[in-house]
């Protein structure tokens, strides 16, 4: 039969235009306008000027560091801890149904909200942290103002948020696995150690390389529950790019805004689309 | 094996501490100090209120206005509005990416997936809303969330069609059903398991948006849900009573959401992470 009578490529219009307009447009001109200085109107063409400024000045440069620390450092414990909460929801226990569930929640809380409340336990001196640690007599940290501490406190929260889809990732996973694999572990005499460093390892290496893949883009991007918690502050050891772009938004830097935001596909592509590749390329196939 | 039966019992028990301790203790927070009065929900303890303030709630609604009332209907305005949108522009896209492949289908799906990683470039977006006369407007902040979720939904509604056999539509084509019939009746109906899925979801992302309204839908008439909140936060960072209460207003939605539809959302975000 004719696939093409039938299936018609104007399907797909629809769906390409308010693509192109709304995404891949203003994509592809921002490579243009991240050269210029503007104000939606008129433009000055200033060559590299913008991203000079952006990695001369300390305090635009060293969102890109933070970037790279915030994406990686919750990508690597989302997947540890992830991985470890969903070996113990997969065993026999009898409340792993209420515990899903309880993980899960936090999933569908706005950042914002998870934020306001995250700023209120972290209070220095009367937030709930600090008092629990305050009782078995260690002083707790002033967890959002100590410079060297902030980024990691809201790393922390964005853990704790995102922590739960890897693991829904991480049982789907498990689960999938055919139980034939663990008997034959067990007739070898295998400890559960064993069972879990050479079989579960090497069967979710899929789901493996989906969440690490899925929670770096993730962290690259992500603005709202850093924006709710700190705003970049204390002064600007918690921006990161996408916060600079707004930023330079709200300051009417519209060239510059842009180039942060040229920085950030950059650093993306450049980081997601390779490691893709990798780990795809060392996939055991169940 | 009795051992056994204990170790697990050990297990359920230190499971259900400590996943109470990290995950429910800051909900179980929020709620009892949005019931207190100003001064004893800024000490922010976990204790139980000494007078029950439900008046908060009401003084959360009342607050500029009503304006949470106006970001709670702009906030579903968007929602469904987009959802409407994804539904008709995603399945129709999704159908013939799968059942096509050609040099066409090839460049758009290449496209279209690079909108799953790559996040939007803010500044020339507004610049081409402003061209088109739809700037701080719902209309506009619609097409805008809709755009940024079309590679999403796209991808489950592709990933879907796979598994509906293609004798369907050759019977159908036989018996001389006309291209958009063939769709409309026999293929559509058919998706509607990815199609609950894709409106669950969405609506998650969608309505806990915070950071697209924050660009491309300023002004205090467009407010949605989200920004109230944000703003909410400077307003009345000296009443954490009135503060938690908004924020258990506008998470209520999605608990309801949640007790309804517990499974499904988990199913259906393994699904969309795992294909993705």
């Amino acid at each position: 039969m004719n696939k093409k009578k039938i299936y018609s490529n104007w399907f797909l219009v629809p769906a390409v235009a308010i693509f192109l307009i709304f995404f891949i447009i203003p994509m592809v001109t921002s490579l243009f306008f991240s050269l210029t200085i503007w104000d939606l109107k008129d433009y000055t063409f200033v060559g590299l000027d913008n991203f000079k400024t952006f990695f001369g000045e300390h305090s635009l440069s060293i969102s890109v560091k933070n970037t790279l620390i915030y994406a990686f450092s919750t990508s690597g414990l989302k997947v540890i801890i992830a991985f470890f909460i969903a070996l113990f929801l997969t065993s026999k226990i009898r409340t792993k149904n209420f515990l899903r569930s309880l993980v899960f929640f936090p999933n569908l809380v706005s950042a914002i909200a998870i934020g306001i409340v995250f700023k209120a336990l972290m209070h220095p001196s009367k937030g709930l942290i600090n008092a629990v640690l305050g009782a078995i007599g260690i002083a707790g940290p002033n967890w959002l103002g100590d410079t060297n501490l902030a980024l990691f406190s809201v790393i922390a929260v964005d853990v704790w948020k995102g922590v739960s889809i890897s693991t829904v990732i991480f049982i789907a996973g498990i689960s999938s696995i055919d139980s034939s694999y663990y008997e034959a572990a067990s007739i070898d005499g295998a400890t559960r150690w064993q069972t879990i460093r050479h079989i579960v390892i090497p069967l979710v290496r899929t789901s493996m390389n989906t969440i690490i893949i899925l929670s770096l883009i993730g962290g690259l991007r992500c603005f709202d529950l850093i924006w709710a918690m700190t705003k970049g502050g204390p002064g600007f050891v918690t921006d990161v790019l996408a916060s600079v772009v707004y930023k330079q938004y709200a300051a009417g830097f519209y060239g510059l805004s842009t180039a942060g935001n040229v920085i950030m596909f950059v650093l993306i592509a450049l980081i997601a689309f390779p490691l893709q590749k990798f780990l795809n390329s060392r996939e055991v196939y169940n | 094996m009795n051992k056994k039966k204990r170790l697990t019992l050990l297990g359920d028990i230190l499971g259900c501490i400590f996943g109470i301790l990290i995950f429910a203790v800051p909900f179980l927070f929020m709620l009892i100090n949005a019931l207190k009065d100003r001064k004893e929900a800024n000490l922010l303890k976990l204790t139980l209120p000494t007078e029950w303030m439900w008046d908060n709630f009401k003084q959360v609604f009342e607050a500029n206005n009503y304006l949470i009332v106006t970001a709670f209907k702009n906030s579903i305005l968007l929602t469904v509005g987009s959802l409407i949108l994804l539904i008709v522009v995603g399945s129709m896209a999704g159908y013939v990416l799968q059942r096509r492949s050609d040099k066409t289908t090839k460049f758009v799906s290449t496209l279209v997936m690079t909108g799953l990683m790559i996040p939007p470039a803010i500044l020339p977006t507004i610049w081409i809303m402003q061209g088109l006369h739809i700037y701080k407007t719902m209309f506009g902040m619609i097409l805008i969330e809709t755009a940024l979720q079309i590679p999403f939904t796209i991808m489950l509604y592709r990933g879907f069609m796979n598994t509906i056999p293609v004798e369907l539509e050759e019977a159908g084509y036989i018996d001389g059903c006309t291209r958009t019939d063939l769709f409309v009746k026999i293929i559509f109906p058919l998706l509607k398991p990815v199609t609950s899925t894709i409106i669950i979801l969405n609506a998650v992302t969608i309505f806990n948006d915070f950071t697209n309204p924050l660009y491309f839908l300023p002004g205090t008439k467009n407010a949605t849900v989200q920004l109230t909140l944000y703003n909410f936060m400077g307003r009345y960072s000296s009443s954490y009573n009135l503060l938690f209460a908004d924020v258990l207003i506008i998470t209520i939605p999605m608990l309801i959401l949640f007790l309804f539809f517990n499974q499904k959302i988990v199913d259906g975000m393994v699904a969309g992470a795992v294909k993705g």
